[in-house]
């Protein structure tokens, strides 16, 4: 559920300026006390020392760091060598999020522009339909998604039954299984960014293109592509950052073998397994990841402004 | 026009957007068409049955999922109604108070819970209240929720407020209107279908949540999804289809309402 | 009714400024009670800003504001015994007419119905009581005028402020309302600040205008002293058309000033107190004052080629060139094409002038 900062417009009604403060306040001290201060928290206990039966002992350390970066031998003295077991499981957290993002551009672009050119009193029932499947429980979804893919599933069935394969194909476990898990989490973040910037698009553009001998590939890749940008952009974001840091998904369809970073964090704070700071310090890693992500898209937005 | 001389229109785009209909929906339908399904494996299909309905109210789990329902429903009216309710006053802010400095602030602020990935939200929240020596339960769901929520309350209702000329305020009072009587009597009714909207997609997010609340419930506190999850983590059987079909039509009455909400005008 | 010559607003070297920006410079004027008064002037002039002020919706940076003797500067907008009639109406859409109407007296403590049956009233004025129950979206544009109009009117204001009321409705209709407009202003007496970047609107409708520019005043007058009289440059190009010469004061003899156009042609006008001998100004000719013929008359003629014929309904403009002078643009009046005659291009002609038409003007 990542999304850029809300913009608040730029109108500068001041009805109510003188009592603005009073207004904001109930904000401040609810997101400020119970989203702001915890992730500060966070980033403290990320710094402190393991309590073995979970939380923490307040004494300063690195270790959660030094853990999730170098292998330090069973004793923990020897030099140190880059242990790659979470490096890997964030690369593949990367790898199975882009995957996911393009398999949404691939269906999503298309089904956005469809939308975004269909007679104007039609759309609204497009997207309407199109965003229907956001608004059910996302758990409910990815454990309908998981009774689809079993190997004895409806999808295997019906493949079987209309001859295309012999045996039923094994997704459920896999990689894949986790990339159609997320796409299909987030698809319609896709859709909708893109489907309003092409509405907005106007099309005496790609006539002119058109009347300039363009065929309608050229006009789609050279004309139509560079002003929907910012849309496509914006699409992909919306879904790579919360497939970053997806946990059911992976949990639910991927099984034990396609770990991601937020069963990895999971893991931290669940039983006596748990290690505290070690699961602040992934959480830490994950955030400045999604937060430079945002932060360079933010700007690339603010340039393109204020080159418009 | 024919598809010759039409610029728009691209080969394969209409296939595609088909598929992606079926796509989004298939699993839904699935599930379904499975939660009637008479047998008591969820693999064979052996006819038309409510039983899994009734085992739901009835069977060995239900009081478990009778008390996750309530949960989860009086979190979630609870803490849309707070955040709506405070991003009603922040909009008012953020649109009607003019330029200041901790507008930018304010605003960053308010959309951090959706800049931050859930599960960092998640852990930082449990880290919190821990830290604090808060005891987990149904009051740290409750305001884990109310904070998690405010942003997606406050989007429609700023959309709505910043479609809404500042002329109507000023009409109001230049009839004699006191500030407080120009927010009650034309603001509000104005902003109605965007405070809608706000209240819908928070309660939503609320009943939805999994994440979070499975980091700051404690024991014994439960909600559909955590309760749900527990028990799919257990094996899939027919009876979570059952309940995943009903949530699923709250679901998806929830979003018909906010579509007509937010296409009706009561300016007509 | 009030005495005549008593002050409705009185502004008093009001100045308006928002950070570095300075809106209206030391504006003072009194408009009087009873008065259908007009600030006239192309858009961002600070005629907007200064009805604003008088509503409460913009601060005084300096200066003060009367509204009958009372100094109300520092009142907000709902405690200011004025209503306006805004721009695009700002008619509450999710209120019926009637509640609409009805508002300002509900907010005065009036009860419901009292406020009820005084709108009705109201809407029996502008001739819309069939559609007291309506919603604002369901009238036309110029309905919806006449409701925002019975609105500001409903509370009895002392004065009643109207910020470009007509710009929204088309050509037809807008006529139709100024006469509606003036009707309304004599019948309830009330003083009226119209605000308008149309010329046209502001000479008929008003008793006198305040034209304003750049965030300062520039002349306020009786319609037909500001037509026929433009004090600088600003007003003369402003309002109606004109030709604007650039001449050379060569003498001024007995209130008349003898006035070099360039290619050796000379004018006499009325002499200015302002304008000095050898100084460089501006002079300004109404094409309407201005005639053509084949001889000289009597007036002051200047010879010259006519350049073009341009047919424009009721009038034929006609420009016609100065041998090494200036052009001028003559307009006849079609009604008059029996006793003027109309020149092909090419043909020489003299253009003569009114008394009176040639004006100088101070900056």
């Amino acid at each position: 559920m990542a999304g850029g900062a809300a913009s608040g417009g730029s109108a500068a009604s001041d009805t109510y300026a003188k009592a603005r403060h009073w207004l904001l306040l109930p904000s401040w001290v609810v997101v400020g006390i119970f989203v702001l201060a915890p992730v500060l928290m966070m980033m403290v206990y990320s710094f402190l020392t393991k309590e073995f039966r979970g939380g923490v002992i307040w004494e300063f350390s690195l270790s959660a760091y030094d853990q999730f970066f170098f292998d330090r031998g069973l004793f923990g003295d020897e030099p140190a060598k880059i242990d790659w077991t979470y490096i890997a499981i964030f690369w593949r957290s990367i790898w199975q999020a882009g995957a996911a993002t393009i398999l949404s551009l691939l269906i999503g672009f298309p089904t956005a522009y469809f939308i975004a050119t269909r007679p104007e009193k039609n759309r609204a029932i497009w997207v309407f339909l199109i965003t229907i499947p956001y608004w059910v429980n996302l758990l409910i979804r990815t454990v309908s998604m998981k009774f689809l893919l079993r190997d004895q599933g409806p999808l295997n069935d019906f493949l079987v039954n209309i001859g295309l394969i012999d045996t039923p194909l094994h997704i459920i476990n896999t990689n894949l299984a986790v990339q159609l898990g997320l796409f299909y989490s987030y698809l319609p973040f896709m859709v909708l960014p893109i489907y309003a910037s092409v509405e907005r698009y106007n099309f005496a553009l790609s006539e002119a293109a058109a009347d300039l001998y363009a065929t309608k590939w050229v006009t789609l890749r050279r004309i139509l592509l560079p002003a929907v940008k910012p849309g496509v952009i914006a699409g992909c974001i919306l879904v790579f950052v919360p497939s970053l840091g997806a946990f059911l998904a992976p949990d639910l369809l991927g099984g034990a073998k396609n770990f991601m970073i937020g069963s990895l964090i999971e893991e931290q704070f669940k039983g006596n397994a748990g290690n505290w700071p070690f699961g602040a310090a992934i959480s830490m890693i994950l955030l400045t990841m999604v937060l430079t992500i945002l932060l360079i898209y933010a700007r690339q937005q603010r340039q393109a402004e204020d080159l418009s | 026009m024919s598809a010759k001389t039409d610029v728009k229109t691209f080969f394969g785009f209409k296939g595609i957007t088909l598929l992606c209909l079926v796509i989004l929906y298939a699993p839904l339908i699935v599930v379904t068409l499975y939660s009637f399904n008479a047998s008591k494996s969820i693999t064979v299909w052996e006819g038309l049955s409510f039983h899994w309905y009734l085992d739901v109210f009835v069977g060995p789990e239900s009081a478990k999922f009778k008390q996750a329902a309530l949960n989860s429903f009086v979190i979630a009216i609870v803490a849309a109604t707070l955040s709506t309710a405070i991003a009603t006053a922040a909009a008012t802010a953020i649109v009607r108070g003019g330029k200041f400095r901790l507008r930018t602030a304010s605003l960053g602020l308010i959309s951090l819970p959706l800049m931050v990935p859930e599960i960092v939200t998640a852990v930082a929240t449990l880290i919190f209240f821990n830290s604090i020596g808060f005891t987990r339960g149904f009051l740290t769901i409750l305001v884990a929720h109310t904070a998690f929520c405010i942003p997606f309350a406050y989007l429609p209702i700023q959309a709505r407020m910043q479609g809404i000329e500042d002329t109507y305020e000023q009409a109001a009072m230049d009839l004699y209107a006191t500030k407080t009587q120009a927010f009650r009597r034309v603001l509000l009714p104005l902003m109605m279908p965007g405070i809608v909207s706000g209240f819908l997609l928070a309660f939503i997010v609320s009943l939805d949540d999994f994440i979070i609340t499975n980091f700051v419930k404690g024991a014994g506190v439960e909600t559909l999804p955590t309760a749900i999850f527990g028990s799919v983590k257990q094996g899939l059987k027919p009876n979570i289809m059952a309940i995943s079909t009903m949530l699923l039509a709250v679901s998806i009455m929830m979003v018909t309402i906010s579509y007509f909400v937010s296409k009706s005008d009561n300016t007509k | 009714m009030t005495d005549a010559s008593q002050i409705a607003v009185d502004v008093r070297d009001a100045v308006k400024r928002y950070g570095d920006f300075t809106a209206l410079q030391k504006i003072s004027l009194s408009i009087r009670d009873n008065e259908f008064f007009t600030l006239l002037g192309p858009s961002g002039c600070g005629k907007t800003t200064l009805l604003r002020m008088i509503a409460g919706f913009e601060d005084v940076s300096e200066g003060g504001i009367f509204l009958y003797g009372e100094e109300i500067e520092n009142l907000p907008p709902h405690q200011r015994p004025v209503n306006t009639v805004f721009q695009n109406y700002a008619l509450f859409p999710h209120m019926t007419i009637l509640d609409n109407v009805g508002f300002g007296l509900e907010m005065r403590g009036a009860s419901k119905s009292e406020a009820r049956r005084r709108a009705g009233e109201m809407l029996d004025l502008v001739q819309l009581s069939q559609f007291a129950s309506r919603k604002p979206a369901q009238l036309s544009g110029g309905q919806q005028q006449r409701v925002a109009l019975a609105r500001a009117l409903a509370p009895s204001p002392k004065v009643l402020l109207l910020d470009e009321p007509l710009s929204a409705l088309d050509l037809k209709l807008r006529k139709a309302m100024q006469i509606e407009l003036k009707h309304i202003q004599r019948e309830t007496g009330i003083t009226f600040i119209f605000v308008t970047h149309d010329q046209e609107e502001a000479l008929t409708m008003s008793d006198r205008i305040a034209v304003m520019s750049a965030g300062r005043m520039q002349q306020l007058g009786a319609p037909q002293d500001i037509y026929e009289a433009p004090r600088n440059m600003f007003v003369a190009d402003f309002i109606g058309e004109t030709n604007l010469l650039e001449v050379s004061v060569d003498a001024i003899e007995a209130g008349r000033a003898t006035c070099h156009l360039g290619g050796g042609h000379e004018l006499t006008c009325n002499a200015v107190d302002e304008v000095k001998r050898g100084a460089r100004v501006h002079m300004s000719i109404r094409p309407e004052r201005l005639f053509l013929s084949e001889h000289p008359t009597e007036s002051e003629s200047l010879k010259g080629t006519i350049v073009e014929n341009i047919f424009i309904g009721t009038d034929i403009t006609t420009i016609i060139d100065l041998a090494e002078g200036p052009n001028f643009t003559v307009r006849t009046s079609n009604s008059d094409r029996g006793t003027k005659r109309i020149f092909e291009p090419g043909a020489q002609a003299y253009v003569n002038m009114e008394h009176g038409a040639a004006r100088l003007l101070v900056d």
